[in-house]
């Protein structure tokens, strides 16, 4: 039990649901809310799962009412706000989560799916290296980025926001790609070491500074660049458009984002070796 | 057996393995991406004398370019996997991305690989960015128009090489009349291509020759100002031969491509449809031109 060859047998089933027995402020770090944790398990041994109700440890039975067993489906319901790290670490299947999710949602993700049905709290993502994460609503700040004394950040995998987030979106991230069709808040992209951050709506203030390589793009309003961003050349960036039909396709992108084919490139940051660029379309 | 009053030969064509890859090519225009490819199967008819076959291939009907630009499809033939990695090198460094506004993908997929792009970055004097998207990684090269966008690698996969008819003449411009429409009813064929100059070869070959060290020479038995002198596979009144060679990505590929280029060849004043092999011996590929035309 607990294998993956074990996980192929069980998968089939119909789908676990969480829901919150009552609303709380006080934090819970509810890692084992994840397919991969929940393999093999039947609906008690789920119930049994350890998560941190405050400073104490509970039984995810103790918060949540459980439903179902033998599935790679997860929906998660109730209020969310204060339940971190759901999908935290997952590698297969799909969390569906009816409303807000706490912080970290996503945080260490190598594969497979999470859709926040409202909105999520700091660090989505954070540090995810494969799969998808949609947030329908707004992001809080460090989306996709590095924790602190972290060098890099998301290694992989694909964000998407429908609304906007706050500071720091791509802080660090080493590969990968960020959507964010609101705006972004200051520090978009900084510290990246490579990836794409492409924002639908205003960039933020100071975007890619420190930044050594990667790619922000801004498909709406950009702000003045840093100085020690420097202007190269108004074109057309193949590549993108690649992209732009990819994030169309997978109705990450409107089709009026698509149009754009004309972009200023600003190279930097300069403090940083200046291998990196931001892209705003002309 | 005879197609719109002219003899289908009771014979085949014999065909080799070879290695094919396909490739993407996109430009601003129609008209670039044409160009491109152009150059990159130019001096590609033979593989005796050029290294590789290739040709150019149109896009399927609801195929459309990673980069959504007009673009079109190059196949290229080799003998040998390691002969294909070298030729692509070759012919997307040096007429592809020599072309303006171009990009190049890979067109065929699969697990086969040839590092290309992961190559031709290295022009981009350490300016070169990549970009991973969907497990595809793309190498953006600086050049003076923009970046020249390239996949980090190419698919290659085992194909045909050699499917070919010929079609008998009662006289040059009927023989040249069905040879233009087989090949442009060929064209649509996905994943076959004529690599001879307009799809067209008039100096069909034999595998010897009176001189030392020449391995193959002009296919006399089918030249007709020799019929007094040598052994001739012409018959009276036929005055003109021309052949077409098919390369495919697959077997099915060159079997549809001769099918519709015989049935669109059987036009007044071509006598008889026949085909090139060596007895059966050699090639790995058979195409009976009765089963392809009775299909």
């Amino acid at each position: 039990m607990g294998c993956i060859a074990c996980a192929a047998l069980v998968l089939e089933g119909e789908g676990i649901t969480l829901e919150r027995k009552e609303s709380s402020t006080i934090p819970v770090e509810a890692d084992s809310i994840c397919p991969d944790r929940f393999v093999g398990l039947g609906q008690t041994q789920i119930e049994a799962l350890p998560v941190f109700y405050g400073r104490r440890q509970v039984r995810l039975g103790d918060l949540f009412t459980v439903e179902g067993a033998g599935a790679d489906t997860i929906t998660v319901r109730g209020d969310l706000k204060a339940v971190k790290k759901i999908g935290y670490g997952m590698s297969f299947g799909r969390i569906t989560v009816m409303g807000d999710a706490g912080p970290h949602v996503g945080a260490f993700m190598k594969g497979g799916e999470i859709v926040v049905e409202g909105s999520a709290g700091d660090w989505a993502g954070a540090h995810m290296t494969g799969g998808l994460l949609v947030v329908e609503g707004d992001a809080g700040h460090f989306t996709g980025a590095a924790y602190s004394g972290e060098p890099k950040g998301m290694r992989g995998g694909t964000i998407v926001v429908r609304g906007s987030c706050g500071r720091e979106v791509g802080g660090r991230m080493r590969r990968g790609l960020i959507v964010v069709l609101g705006d972004s808040g200051e520090f978009a992209g900084a510290g990246m070491l490579a990836g794409s951050v492409f924002v639908r709506g205003r960039l933020g203030g100071r975007p890619g500074a420190g930044m050594k390589r990667g790619t922000i793009v801004a498909l709406g309003e950009a702000p003045p660049m840093l100085p020690t961003f420097h202007y190269a050349c108004t074109y057309k960036p193949v590549f993108l458009r690649t992209y732009l039909r990819a994030l169309r396709d997978s109705g990450a992108l409107d089709e009026e984002a698509l149009a754009a084919d004309t972009f200023r490139r600003y190279v930097g940051d300069m403090n940083t070796g200046g291998r990196g660029e931001v892209l705003v379309r002309a | 057996m005879h197609l719109n009053g002219v003899e289908i030969e009771d014979t085949f064509a014999e065909a080799f393995g070879m290695w094919g890859s396909r490739l993407i090519v996109t430009a601003e225009t129609l008209e670039w991406a044409r160009t491109a490819a152009a150059a990159a199967t130019g001096f590609a008819t033979s593989i005796i004398g050029c290294g590789c076959e290739a040709g150019v291939n149109e896009l399927g009907p609801d195929e459309e370019t990673p980069d959504g630009r007009p673009g079109i499809a190059v196949l290229v033939f080799a003998t040998s996997r390691s002969n294909m990695e070298s030729v692509l090198l070759a012919r997307v460094g040096q007429a592809i991305m020599t072309s303006a506004t171009s990009a190049c993908y890979d067109g065929l997929g699969g697990d086969e690989r040839l590092k290309v792009g992961g190559k031709l970055r290295y022009f981009g004097d350490g300016f070169q960015r990549s970009k991973l998207l969907d497990g595809r990684r793309l190498w953006r090269v600086p050049v003076m128009d923009g970046e020249f966008v390239v996949e980090e690698s190419f698919g290659v996969a085992k194909g045909v090489g050699g499917g070919n008819f010929f079609m008998m003449g009662e006289d040059l411009e009927a023989a040249l009349t069905a040879a233009e429409a087989a090949v442009a009813a060929m064209r649509s064929v996905p994943g076959a291509i004529m690599p001879f100059p307009g799809g067209v070869v008039r100096s069909g070959s034999k595998v010897s020759s009176r001189y030392k060290g020449q391995n193959v020479s002009s296919n006399t038995p089918y030249c007709p100002t020799l019929r007094a002198q040598e052994q001739t596979a012409l018959r009276e009144g036929e005055n003109a031969v021309l052949e077409i060679v098919i390369d495919g990505l697959d077997e099915q590929a060159v079997r549809e491509a001769m099918r519709v280029g015989i049935t669109a060849a059987c036009l007044p004043g071509v006598t008889r449809i026949s085909a090139g092999n060596y007895g059966g011996s050699l090639g790995q590929f058979h195409f009976a031109l009765r089963e392809l035309v009775t299909a």
